[in-house]
């Protein structure tokens, strides 16, 4: 039954996985999403929908059964937070590469290292520049809301088989930790076993039905040739993102003369910074990009015959930055505010960070 | 001339399964990984489980078994077949999922996931090929490498002092409760295909019966890394490889078997 709870964005999105009859989930523990297994766990969604969760012995082991059971058709998510995204990015390479569809959710807190368990977007670079070896990407949704943290785990699974590929939900210890309202839908029924061996009977390891060829998932060409056209197919699908699944919002855009570019949490409490300015006078509108891959390119490019100048606002030291710069190839001034460290910005710094960089200088 | 000359119907004294391709083994000629293969492919065949049945190939010189094993396949990252079979058989509870491990996969690199499959007592069955080296990279030690068996990263032979002792993984995970049964066996004499293949196909039983893990580890023969003639490196194994990895029943059904 559909319905309206208040709820953590971590909970939100357990909730909507066993709800979107997804088959199973693989995680360890880490500080700020650790209620994500918590919630699945108390929550036993075995008895449910059939969904199984397994506690894996690190994050290593949780990305590579990932592995396993997605490559057999199944819909499978793990989630952790940005130094065990570190360790899954070999499985995640390996995903990417043997295209199999899962979801892989990170819930980013401040780094390098062992950082900060405070919330952080210093994960742009390893979400949208490939993070493991080799060359490809991910497609990345970046969740402003507990509800975008609800509705985002269809979507993910929705274009992880569009595409054949892993899907990276990009949220922050912000987003995960804090309670909103959010409406849940109704619960969905799991693919049965038949109807798995009836989709992705061409490509999953499910056991060589009816005599049919055997299907095989790998990431190996030992070939040049055949490695060259499997790197080629994946680009492939990347333009086709591009052009298809794009996905971005704005908020008073249409007469802004300068504009702020930020996603998740930067792009709830830059919206405040929107209305702060307004009442000053100053014209400023927001881009909030929901896919950091794609990247509103296009739009960017657009907004540059109106605006005098964009700020990134990010929380970090200048990351998402670099691709706004790339899309406006210089034509309007672009410039960067953010904090870091676990740090959030108040909608008033971004304000006089904007008046500083943009206005006055 | 081709191999499928030299092998003439009239010159087969045992033949593949219909489990294994036609492809050309990318093994060296005298390695036993083709005849574990083999024994393997033959016990699917013989239970008839070719639609439930899912195999993981690892890193190593059997990364392509998938190429000659003619079932379902996934390729796993270095070290993480267990892991990935152990998903495979959570969501199918009703299927046969094995791994097909080589030593430094399963006893390096792989350790932590071979432990806590064996541990949590997946249904899932480990072929654990151990030839006491890396053969894919070029014959370096292994944590299976005799002591003072030269390598290509022991040249001088495996210094135990520094390097430790060859690492009895199976022995170590029978310990664990999760594992149901763990034997040693070889695959380089008929005698000895005859009992891995029997204990390969109780392991699968087993699985069904949801049992536990079965590991089965298969002594086997490295003659290109250990830089021997193939029947030569047959003889030195079973000198010196069989004294130190005894074969036979480590854990049967449960419980260990007491060797004095």
């Amino acid at each position: 039954m559909a319905e309206l709870k208040l709820m953590k964005g971590n909970e939100a999105l357990a909730e909507a996985a066993i709800r979107a009859g997804v088959d199973a989930y693989f995680g360890y523990p880490i500080t700020p999403q650790t209620e994500i297994i918590e919630y699945l766990m108390m929550e036993q969604p075995e008895k449910r929908t059939g969904m199984v969760v397994l506690q894996a012995e690190s994050e290593v082991a949780a990305i590579n059964m990932v592995y396993g059971a997605a490559g057999t058709g199944k819909r499978v998510f793990t989630s952790s937070s940005s130094p065990g995204i570190s360790l899954k990015q070999e499985g995640i390479s390996y995903m990417a590469g043997a295209e199999i569809p899962a979801v892989v959710v990170n819930v980013v807190r401040g780094g390098p290292g062992l950082g900060t368990i405070q919330p952080s977007q210093a994960d742009y670079f390893q979400s949208v520049k490939g993070g493991g070896h080799g060359d490809y990407k991910l497609y990345v949704l970046a969740p402003a809301s507990v509800q975008e943290m609800a509705d985002f785990v269809e979507d993910a699974f929705d274009i992880a088989f569009k595409y054949m590929a892993p899907v990276l939900i990009l949220s922050d210890g912000l987003i995960g930790q804090m309670m909103e309202k959010v409406y849940l839908k109704e619960q969905k029924p799991r693919w049965t076993d038949e109807e798995i061996y009836k989709m992705h009977n061409d490509w999953a390891t499910f056991g060589r039905k009816n005599g049919r060829e055997r299907n095989i998932i790998t990431s190996l060409d030992l070939k040049s040739e055949k490695m060259e056209k499997r790197v080629h197919r994946l680009y492939k699908k990347y333009a086709q993102m591009e052009e298809e699944d794009l996905r971005y919002e704005t908020i008073q855009c249409e007469d802004a003369e300068y504009i702020i570019v930020a996603y998740g949490s930067s792009a709830r409490i830059a919206q405040k910074t929107v209305d702060l300015a307004r009442a000053k006078g100053i014209k400023v509108g927001l881009l909030r990009p929901i896919t950091l891959f794609p990247f509103p390119k296009k739009q960017l490019m657009e907004l540059t015959k109106q605006v005098k100048g964009i700020l990134s606002v990010e929380l970090n030291t200048g990351q998402m930055v670099e691709d706004v710069r790339l899309a406006v190839e210089h034509k309007v001034p672009v410039e960067h505010f953010g904090r870091t460290g676990g740090i959030i910005h108040t909608p008033e710094e971004i304000l006089e960070a904007l008046q500083q960089k943009l206005i006055k200088g | 001339m081709d191999i499928k000359d030299i092998i003439k119907p009239e010159n087969l004294v045992y033949k593949n399964t219909e489990l294994m391709t036609d492809n050309t083994l990318s093994y060296c000629p005298g390695c036993g990984h083709g005849t574990a293969h083999n024994v393997l492919m033959g016990v699917i065949e013989e239970m008839g489980i070719v639609e439930d049945t899912i195999g993981v190939a690892p890193v190593g010189c059997s990364v392509l078994a998938y190429e000659f094993m003619d079932i379902d396949m996934q390729q796993a990252a270095h070290g993480r077949a267990p892991a990935v079979a152990t998903a495979i058989a959570r969501t199918w509870p009703d299927k046969y999922v094995f791994t097909y491990q080589g030593d430094g996969d399963l006893a390096a690199i792989g350790t932590a996931e071979t432990i806590h499959a064996c541990n949590r007592g997946e249904n899932i069955v480990i072929i654990f090929v151990n030839n006491g080296i890396y053969g894919m990279t070029g014959g370096q030690m292994a944590p299976t490498t005799l002591p003072n068996m030269p390598s290509s990263t022991s040249p001088y032979g495996r210094d135990t002092a520094t390097t430790g002792f060859p690492l009895k993984i199976t022995e170590l995970v029978a310990n664990l409760p999760g594992v149901y049964s763990a034997s040693r066996h070889a695959v380089h004499t008929h005698k000895h295909v005859r009992k891995a293949k029997k204990a390969i196909e109780k392991a699968f039983k087993d699985t069904r019966l949801k049992k536990g893990l079965s590991i089965i580890e298969i002594v086997s023969n490295c003659n290109s890394g250990w830089k021997m003639q193939p029947r030569q490196s047959n003889t030195w194994m079973e000198e010196n490889m069989f004294p130190y990895y005894e074969l036979g029943d480590i854990k049967v059904n449960g419980k260990l078997v007491n060797k004095q």
